[in-house]
């Protein structure tokens, strides 16, 4: 009998059912675009961010003491090296997803035909990485140095051959792309290399030569080894308890330590990064890891304002409608009320017909917010959005507590209905 | 003991409006009451008074040995719903529900809905072939013979009438007031608000109402 009368009141009144229903859509749609991006935006803002380059550097732990203590970077004949082969392990720790982008780096010093000392940095430009899970990732220089502009082409990391001229190195060697140049390594090792392109960024890029790491390795005999790693991670804020865990971990509880850990700040992520690389240091470089966190923040911040306040007008939306629908029908409940019903069975009959149109355009919302989440995605980063299976019970509560606050004034128009009023006139 | 006891009951709205004053009345079991007056008389109050949806400002009223002057308004629910069958004059029949289904509402908020009870009791008022059309397929007699239905269904003490001919031709009305005697000779108490003097004149007993005041009995 209750759903007869439910359906009867739904399909009698469809006009008013639909407008619910679509204002409940409307509502939902926004706020699933809005939450789908919230929850995808940290990968391709990291993507946009990666202008930013690296928030964290690994250099060897001996370098980094020697640099403390007696202020130079290395002893006579005597440099520090971390392992090119557990590179892969900083994919590996809590923080993974976050982990954007690495690159290793190596410095030399090579010979140019005329003689002249030639600065030298190999790294990796784009590289295909196995990880220790099996699973296989690509970055390099190509990911952390998205501001470089290549004259030519990139290197490949598997041709030893080709390597990338700064600009103003090329200009004071009058090379071009596609040309051949002679160099010499310290040890004497003469090396013919094609210049694949001319690279030019604005910085100490400009006036050396970037080589493939493998490459450089090799001339320099220093196989398996880098002297730096670049990462670039999506980090938290810092707040009070990142900084003090940055002035000294040591200081912090065993509860406040694990917050730190398993929060992702620019520091803890440092920190997992020389748990899973021997004898590391790795330096958060805190004012790009801050500005990348607040970054992050806002937009996600812009997406829940615009949630709650797509959803608040929906539920404004929805209390109109229903207690003009209330008002509209006021006879109709107040004959139930004269009939023997109490004014839980009316209310609850009156929010089993909202909440029936408000699922269904919540389900119908649900789909729309799904596609608008894509037209958002391909218009402002140019890739679809992850459709986040959390969402869903996100969403189902926000409905629902759109459905119940746009339903407070005609609960309350209901419970004051009086049948004497409305069937005979007082 | 009376059914139905009224003893000095009066009506005030904000302290100014007096809509019945001193109003004494009983009713015996197997009674048919008519309550006369014109209109704005105070007739319609006393008929929410009786029938739980309103409250008199003074005085008693004693239905079947309750007193419902002081009742909370979730206790005049459960005795309207178990004690009083409503009959009104503009019918309010659910327009969305069949005229089985109107009468089975009474039903689901009493007890359970039973469509075969349904059905016996528009039998019992002759309209049981249009258990199912909608009221808007109905005419006004027959949506004001689903209404009696629905006012028997509960097995009421008593069955409050409002003007229940004052929307029907001629035909309609004797069809009704002929249902009404069946029912009243069936022992049904029966109070009915009229101006109607036919109707009036069809009651055992009849009260005329005039600004309030009783006038007779």
């Amino acid at each position: 009998m209750f759903w007869q009368m439910v359906k009867g009141a739904l399909v009698r009144q469809k006009g008013r059912f639909l407008l619910i229903a679509l204002t409940v859509a409307l509502g939902v749609s926004l706020a699933t675009a809005m939450l789908d991006v919230a929850f995808d935006v940290g990968s391709k803002v990291n993507q946009e961010l990666k202008a930013y380059g690296a928030n964290i550097t690994v250099t060897p732990r001996g370098q980094k003491v020697l640099k403390d203590v007696y202020g130079v970077e290395s002893a006579i004949g005597h440099k520090e090296y971390l392992k090119e082969n557990e590179l892969g392990n900083i994919k590996t720790i809590f923080w993974t997803n976050n982990i954007v982008a690495f690159a290793p780096f190596l410095e030399s010093e090579w010979s140019g035909a005329d003689g002249a000392k030639i600065p030298v940095t190999g790294t990796w430009f784009q590289k295909s990485l196995k990880l220790p899970t099996d699973e296989i990732i690509t970055t390099g220089a190509r990911e952390m140095r998205s501001w470089w502009h290549v004259d030519g082409a990139w290197p490949d990391d598997g041709n030893e051959k080709n390597v990338l001229v700064g600009a103003k190195l090329a200009a004071a060697m009058g090379c071009k792309a596609g040309e051949t140049i002679a160099v010499q390594s310290k040890d004497g090792a003469s090396e013919s290399l094609t210049v694949s392109g001319i690279v030019s960024g604005g910085g100490a890029e400009e006036e050396r030569i970037i080589a493939p790491l493998s490459l450089v390795q090799r001339l320099d005999g220093l196989a398996g080894k880098v002297e730096s790693v670049e990462v670039s991670a999506v980090t938290t804020p810092e707040n009070e308890l990142a900084r003090k865990a940055a002035a000294n971990p040591k200081a912090l509880s065993q509860r406040e330590y694990d917050i730190w850990y398993c929060t992702a700040y620019v520091g803890s992520i440092a920190y997992q990064i020389e748990e899973v690389i021997s004898d590391s240091v790795a330096h958060p470089v805190r004012q790009i890891a801050e500005s990348e966190g607040k970054i992050l923040d806002k937009t996600e911040l812009l997406m829940l304002l615009i949630t709650v306040l797509s959803l608040l007008s929906s539920a404004l939306g929805v209390s109109n409608l229903v207690s003009a629908n209330v008002m509209e029908r006021s006879r109709e409940l107040g004959l139930l009320k004269a009939l023997g019903a109490s004014n839980l069975a009316v209310v609850l009959l009156v929010l089993a017909e909202i909440f029936t149109a408000g699922i269904l355009g919540g389900v119908l919302g649900y789909f729309v917010g799904i596609g608008f989440a894509q037209i958002i995605g391909e218009t402002v980063f140019g890739s679809g959005i992850a459709v986040n299976a959390y969402v869903v019970p996100i969403v189902a509560v926000l409905m629902t507590a759109v459905l119940l606050v746009g339903s407070v004034p005609a609960v309350r128009i209901l419970l004051s209905l009086q049948p004497a009023e409305v069937l005979h006139g007082r | 003991m009376s059914l139905l006891e009224l003893k000095d009951v009066s009506m005030e709205y904000n302290g100014k409006v007096l809509a019945l004053a001193h109003i004494n009345l009983s009713v015996e079991r197997g009674d048919w009451m008519a309550i006369m007056g014109p209109s704005g008389s105070g007739k319609t109050t006393l008929m929410n008074i009786i029938g739980c949806m309103d409250t008199a400002t003074g005085g008693s009223v004693i239905l079947d040995g309750v007193d419902i002057t002081h009742a909370s308004r979730p206790e005049l629910t459960r005795i309207r719903r178990d004690k009083i069958g409503m009959v009104f004059q503009q019918f309010h029949l659910i327009p969305y529900l069949t005229a089985a289904e109107n009468v089975m509402v009474a039903q689901y908020y009493h007890s359970m809905p039973d469509r075969d009870e349904a059905i016996a009791a528009l039998a019992r008022v002759g309209v049981a072939e249009r258990a199912d059309h909608l009221p808007s397929q109905l005419s006004g007699g027959e949506q004001q013979r689903v209404c009696i239905a629905r006012a028997l269904i509960n097995y009421p003490v008593l069955i409050l009438a409002d003007e229940p001919t004052g929307n029907l031709d001629e035909a309609n009305q004797n069809l009704v007031m002929q249902i009404f005697r069946e029912l009243h000779e069936e022992g049904h108490t029966i109070l009915t608000v009229t101006h109607s003097p036919e109707v009036g004149a069809a009651a055992e007993h009849c009260v005329i109402i005039e600004h309030g005041h009783m006038r007779e009995q």
